[in-house]
């Protein structure tokens, strides 16, 4: 635990130094007309902290330190990257937690169930699914279901899901009608990365489950009188748990991803937006910060997924 | 003393078998309809992009003026672009870097994880923990994120900066595997034997240790063709990866997807439809490779028919 505390740490950091090196901020006044005077980008640049004639250590520093406070800087708009954050970060999660809860358990059903039917249609079917599914890019994906979306409105004749933004403007908080309404637009966007998640895991899950299933001690759970029903879950299903959880860690980064092209596509206005944008106008603090958000993500995912090892293997709780 | 010839301990697994080895898994191999499949279409793409453009009459630099934003017809079999290109010309000229990219990030990958995964299991000790620590520290920063911070720095340069980029963000779980392959790998006798005979500590990596593991390595080097593929797409589509004068499919989705819900929507489905069947057809060489040369692994098709 310490040591991905420090992983973290360090990954912050780096990332800092890598995005206020590679980005140039300087760049943005080079097109103005007319050309600023450059004590007066100097001082925009400083008063920032983006200024690259600023030793790369002591900007570091002042930012490290703001950090430390809570702060985490301006934007290149001389806006709070704390205020930003705060509203995006609720788009995102929201994406994020239900694409990798459902994703997962999707996954772990569809593969489950897969192993239990082994060579029987719907485990052929599930295989090619996400056979098929893992060689599509999420763009690709994405952009198929914003039309097949579409196309499903036109079919029967009624808006039941949109394919742009995050909810209808205008509606009032907290109502039914917005609740709806932000579900409507909430469908799409998931199950993009609740297929992938699906995909990723059933996989893993199918092979995993195949294994458990021909060990002795479900034969011997069913011997001694449990249906196979129980025997398959509480035993096979079980043990076949347990390698899923180190890859839910490593799965988050892909959903992560997976999220930038959906925000994009959906037009979503959250962190994987914020990210792209962030490059393409050179603003340093903003980056660092997302790249804080993402190592802190895949931490409290890696812990989550050394919980629930914990939780499933007894031989690791009693160690 | 390590200039002496060492006959005995030459190639343990090239010995008598080797032959008969490749003939085994050749025919493993094309026992599988599907991978064969896979390979064929591999194969036509490869024609597609490479070979296609000299009999087609389009150029895909090559501005037809009288035909700005017209859908597919006899003279511009995929339809033109806004600006007048040929949209088959671009395609193919994508595909080839699309191609490109993917085998030669995908051989670099596979290099990398070789040489780092061997040498942290082999030397252990401080060049372990280093080797250890830094696939850590990259996992946590997602390699898609890394290098669309640095994208800026390869903007204006050679695209060979943009694949080093690529694999060097790609090889951390292969090398992980081949640490704990290297692990009980050094344990054998025949690793023992050329220690003993004074052969150094490098060639015995790549004269006993990773030719030992060539199934995994062909394996990994097929799989990662396709995530490299699908790798570049990714970047390239927020104009992060390969550049303008250059063209890649990533960059062609990037400029036509949302011509996608548009009467124009060729523009969009002919280059992500071929990428969609690039990757397949990958990954379905990558899962027929892996059933013909480790027949024990488990395979995603679970077509195998050497496994059960």
């Amino acid at each position: 635990m310490v040591y991905l505390a420090v992983v973290v740490l360090i990954a912050t950091s780096a990332n800092y130094f890598l995005a206020a090196t590679a980005l140039n901020p300087r760049s943005n006044f080079e097109g103005r007309n007319p050309p600023p005077p450059p004590a007066v980008v100097d001082a925009q640049l400083t008063s920032l902290n983006l200024n690259d004639k600023t030793p790369v250590v002591e900007r570091f520093g002042r930012w490290a330190d703001g950090v430390w406070h809570g702060n985490l800087g301006l934007t290149i708009d001389h806006d709070s990257v704390n205020t930003e954050m705060r509203r995006r970060v609720g788009v995102s999660l929201r994406l994020l937690l239900i694409g990798s809860v459902l994703g997962s358990f999707c996954g772990i059903a569809a593969g489950a169930w897969s192993a239990v039917n082994q060579y029987e249609f719907s485990d052929h079917a599930t295989t090619i699914l996400s056979f098929v599914i893992l060689s599509v890019p999420t763009v690709v994906l994405a952009v198929f279901l914003a039309n097949a979306g579409s196309s499903f409105n036109n079919a029967i004749g009624h808006r039941l899901v949109y394919n742009t933004g995050e909810y209808t403007p205008g509606l009032e908080a907290w109502t039914s009608a917005n609740i709806v309404n932000r579900l409507q637009h909430l469908v799409l966007p998931s199950l993009v990365l609740i297929l992938q998640g699906l995909a990723f895991y059933s996989r893993y899950q199918r092979n995993s489950m195949l294994d458990a299933m021909g060990s002795d001690f479900v034969r011997t759970a069913q011997a001694k009188g449990l249906r196979r029903s129980q025997a398959l879950i509480r035993h096979a299903l079980r043990t076949a748990l347990i390698p899923m959880g180190t890859f839910f860690a490593y799965e988050f980064t892909l959903i992560f991803i997976g999220s930038i092209f959906v925000e994009k596509i959906f037009s979503w206005h959250g962190m994987g937006e914020w990210f792209v944008q962030s490059i393409q106008k050179n603003d340093v603090n903003a980056t660092a910060a997302i790249g804080m958000f993402v190592a802190v993500l895949v931490l409290l995912a890696g812990f989550l997924s050394d919980v629930a090892t914990v939780m499933l293997d007894p031989r690791i709780r009693r160690g | 003393m390590s200039s002496i010839p060492s006959p005995i301990v030459e190639e343990p697994v090239e010995t008598a078998g080797h032959d008969s080895r490749i003939r085994l898994v050749l025919r493993r191999f094309l026992r599988q309809r599907l991978a064969i499949a896979g390979f064929v279409i591999l194969l036509l793409l490869f024609a597609f992009a490479y070979i296609g453009p000299h009999f087609y009459k389009w150029r895909y630099d090559q501005i037809d003026f009288e035909a700005f934003l017209q859908r597919p017809s006899a003279t511009h079999w995929f339809g033109t672009t806004q600006n007048g290109f040929d949209m088959l010309a671009l395609t193919m000229r994508g595909m080839q870097k699309s191609l490109i990219i993917g085998l030669i990030g995908a051989v670099l990958s596979t290099g990398i994880a070789a040489i780092a995964g061997a040498a942290a299991g082999y030397f252990s000790g401080w060049t372990d923990r280093a080797i250890v620590a830094l696939i850590d520290l990259i996992l946590v920063l997602p390699g898609f994120l890394i290098i669309a911070i640095l994208s800026p720095v390869f903007h204006g340069r050679t695209w060979l900066i943009f694949v080093v980029l690529l694999a060097a963000f790609q090889w951390m779980i292969t090398a992980r595997v081949i640490r704990s392959m290297t692990l009980s790998m050094k344990e054998r006798e025949f690793v023992y034997a050329a220690r003993f005979m004074g052969v150094p500590d490098w060639k015995i990596i790549f004269r006993h240790i990773l030719p030992n593991m060539s199934s995994f390595l062909i394996i990994d080097a097929t799989i990662n063709v396709s995530s490299l593929i699908l790798a570049e797409v990714g970047l390239s589509f927020f104009g992060f990866g390969v550049q303008p004068p250059d063209i890649s499919l990533g960059t062609l989705i990037g400029d036509h997807w949302e011509s996608a819900q548009t009467a124009n929507g060729y523009q969009f489905y002919f280059p992500a439809i071929l990428l969609v069947i690039l990757v397949l057809s990958v990954n379905l060489v990558g899962d027929g490779l892996r059933d013909a040369l480790d027949p024990n692994a488990g395979s995603a098709t679970g077509s195998g028919a050497a496994s059960r």
